[in-house]
């Protein structure tokens, strides 16, 4: 398992030095892909080792699926990355400088999320997550534009607001542990209180957990912590834009659900539940509304992956084995769909020369492939049949339905009132007369086929094995 | 064992009269050097947990703390704005007055909260925590009322002061996290830097209504 483990977060960091004095981005880009891949297969050898925990690495069912889940988008989206750079290389909005730049911090990225993923000591899982959003921040404000600087410094003050929350929370919940574990690493890591999570102190596990909402929660993007969410998405690369959404999202949501299991472990705890009930419903509503007044492409997608965070999180506040299930479904499902719209974004924005979406009109004519593509993501992450996120989002608001009839209200109206936006959104951007510019991209179709057709795949037919983790994942979580 | 105690929350106790002095200075330098004065004594406070808690490692974060933001980050952000030219009077959002009753709300906040719900714990950690979260949570209203990029970065490297001070005060917790923290706040000061100087290029001020126009998305 060590082994595995060490190469899952060893190899993105090496990379990420080496490619960080490799000239020309040609060279650079290749390694990119490169080092992903060999970060891929590391990822699906966990598949065959134990699972097993260290005073520091752990890996379980509940971690496995998210480990290759963000090395698989990982190595996509940096297969988009290399013919999306390429493209701002020509047009020069980046120098080859800022762009070896990029692909270290791409890779140091990829390497921090799976340190938060693989971490078993919540010390360690707070600095993978620091440290991922510290690189993007960075990574937001690369072009330098003005209203990019505006995101990164939102995005800077509101992540580290959040991540310092999540600290203290992360101090509390050591501090619930010390009395039944014992001062020292053990009342760090994380299997340990799980284990002992009926002994810990309850009021400073209510305490610690409600710092860890706010704290993690903002990383997620759950309204009214959301602000600099669509503003990051919006200004920083489209690359950067799939992973934000892709994978950050579901790495702090990630770490949010570890600390749910420690906290629901514990008979006299407060309930995670109708908290989480309540900030998952209030982003799924408020995002699905906000769709219908963007006028920027890339933000239309952050708010709809606001509207998704809120409606997992929704999921995992109803809790239960089938909710669970539906949660998990929609994370990957989500992460999936949701990386593919923005690699097609990404060159419809560079086709168009524009993200706004009153410049870009007539995508049929213009630009059949990349058209489709888009039309696909937006009816997949919309909820239409027969793709994967349809399922998720049936199984979570039947659920609902079957428990609290009256609560899946809210849900379904989210829902449909998004699903309006989008459909409309994209009836926009696809027909009317064509607008100028149309510049010709060379598009690699290869991830946004990869990712859709995954989804499409899981919307039709989920292999058992695959049904046998999301239940025992679901199971962790009660 | 009762001078430890004593001592301890006189460094946590003369940290929050800091975070109060930081809320109303509306003067540039004045900000820096109580910010500085706020770090020494963090490192005075994490030193002294060190010696009665026997656990030698924290010197290490206690160097840090004098080293980094009791010197050379002050020092460093002096420089800067000397040669940015912004030194003057720093505009506050909402008028003083308000902010300090604001202050002394959170701080009521802070230790009624942690001094009820740790009933359970030992007096050093409880008190010393809530201390430490009514510097976090100050460091984070001078976030607020703040619009100079310069006096926000003050704001934040205060509450992080207060969050090494809870981790310091969290008996054995591992010095993995406290270097991590440490180190953080390095690269904090790294993007800042990279941010202050961009905006400057840009706007030729550091202050953040000039940025405020910016919006991707209104028009």
């Amino acid at each position: 398992m060590m082994t595995s483990v060490a190469l899952v977060i060893g190899i993105p960091f090496l990379s990420a030095a080496v490619l960080a004095v490799v000239p020309g981005y040609r060279a650079s880009a290749a390694g990119n892909v490169l080092a992903m891949f060999a970060t891929f297969l590391a990822g699906v050898s966990l598949l065959f080792v134990d699972a097993g925990a260290s005073s520091y690495v752990i890996v379980d069912d509940m971690n496995i699926l998210f480990i290759i889940l963000n090395t698989l988008v990982g190595l996509t989206t940096s297969v988009f990355s290399a013919s999306y750079i390429g493209h701002e290389i020509e047009t020069g909005k980046l120098t080859p400088l800022f762009v070896r730049f990029y692909h270290a911090m791409f890779l140091g990225m990829m390497g921090s999320m799976n340190v938060a993923l693989t971490a078993n000591n919540i010390g360690l899982m707070w600095v993978g997550l620091e440290m991922a959003t510290l690189i993007t921040v960075v990574m937001v404000g690369i072009y330098r534009t003005p209203s990019a600087i505006e995101a990164a410094w939102k995005y800077f003050i509101l992540g580290s607001v959040g991540i310092s929350l999540a600290f203290f929370g992360t101090i509390l919940i050591y501090l619930a542990g010390q009395k039944a574990l014992g001062e020292g690493a053990p009342a760090m890591t994380w299997s340990l209180l799980q284990a002992a999570a009926p002994q810990l102190d309850a009021s400073l596990l209510n305490l610690a957990f409600i710092f860890l909402l706010i704290g993690y929660g903002t990383k997620v993007g759950l309204a009214p912590l959301h602000a600099w969410l669509p503003d990051a998405h919006a200004e920083g690369p489209t690359p950067i834009s799939a992973v934000l959404s892709g994978l950050l999202l579901n790495v702090a949501l990630y770490a949010l659900l570890r600390f749910k299991m420690i906290v629901s472990a514990h008979p006299e705890a407060i309930d995670p539940g109708p908290v989480m009930i309540v900030m998952g419903l209030i982003s799924l509503i408020f995002a699905a509304f906000m769709l219908y007044q963007r006028r920027d492409i890339k933000r239309l997608f952050a708010y709809s992956s606001i509207e998704h965070m809120g409606l997992i999180t929704f999921a995992f506040g109803m809790g239960g084995p089938l909710a669970n299930f539906a949660g998990l479904l929609h994370m990957a499902m989500h992460s999936l769909t949701k990386s593919a719209i923005f690699f097609a974004v990404g060159h419809v924005a560079q086709a168009k020369g524009t993200q706004r979406i009153a410049g870009i009109r007539g995508l049929s004519v213009t630009h059949p492939g990349l058209a489709i593509g888009l039309a696909v993501g937006v009816f997949a992450i919309s909820g239409l049949p027969p793709f994967g996120v349809f399922m998720s989002e049936f199984l979570i608001i039947t659920t609902t339905f079957a428990r609290e009839p009256w609560l899946a209200i809210f849900p379904a109206f989210g829902l449909l009132v998004g699903f309006g936006a989008l459909l409309w959104r994209l009836q926009d951007l696809l027909f009317g007369e064509p607008t100028e510019p149309a510049h010709k991209v060379s598009a690699s179709s290869v991830p946004l086929i990869i990712h859709l057709g995954l989804v499409l795949i899981a919307g039709i037919y989920l292999p058992p094995t695959l049904v046998g983790w999301f239940e025992r994942a679901a199971e962790m979580l009660k | 064992m009762n001078h430890a105690y004593d001592v301890s929350h006189l460094l946590a106790g003369l940290m929050l009269v800091a975070s109060f002095s930081l809320l109303y200075q509306d003067r540039i330098f004045a900000v820096l050097n109580i910010f500085a004065a706020q770090a020494i004594l963090l490192s005075m406070a994490v030193g002294w947990e060190a010696w009665t808690q026997q656990r030698p490692h924290l010197f290490i974060t206690a160097a840090l703390a004098l080293c980094l933001k009791g010197i050379i980050i002050p020092v460093a952000l002096h420089k800067m704005i000397v040669r940015l030219g912004v030194h003057r009077d720093v505009e506050q959002v909402v008028g003083v007055g308000k902010t300090l009753l604001l202050g002394l709300a959170l701080t009521s906040l802070s230790l009624m909260l942690v001094l009820k719900i740790t009933v359970a714990a030992d007096s050093f950690t409880r008190e010393g925590l809530a201390l430490a979260l009514a510097i976090i949570l100050l460091g984070m209203l001078m976030m607020i009322t703040r619009r100079n990029a310069v006096t926000q970065i003050v704001g934040f490297m205060s509450l992080e002061n207060g969050l090494i001070l809870a981790a310091t005060g969290a008996r054995g917790m591992p010095l993995v996290v406290e270097v991590s923290v440490a180190f953080s706040v390095l690269i904090a000061l790294f993007v800042f830097a990279v941010f202050v100087f961009r905006i400057r290029e840009r706007f030729d001020s550091v202050d953040i209504e000039a940025l405020e126009n910016v919006r991707g998305d209104t028009k």
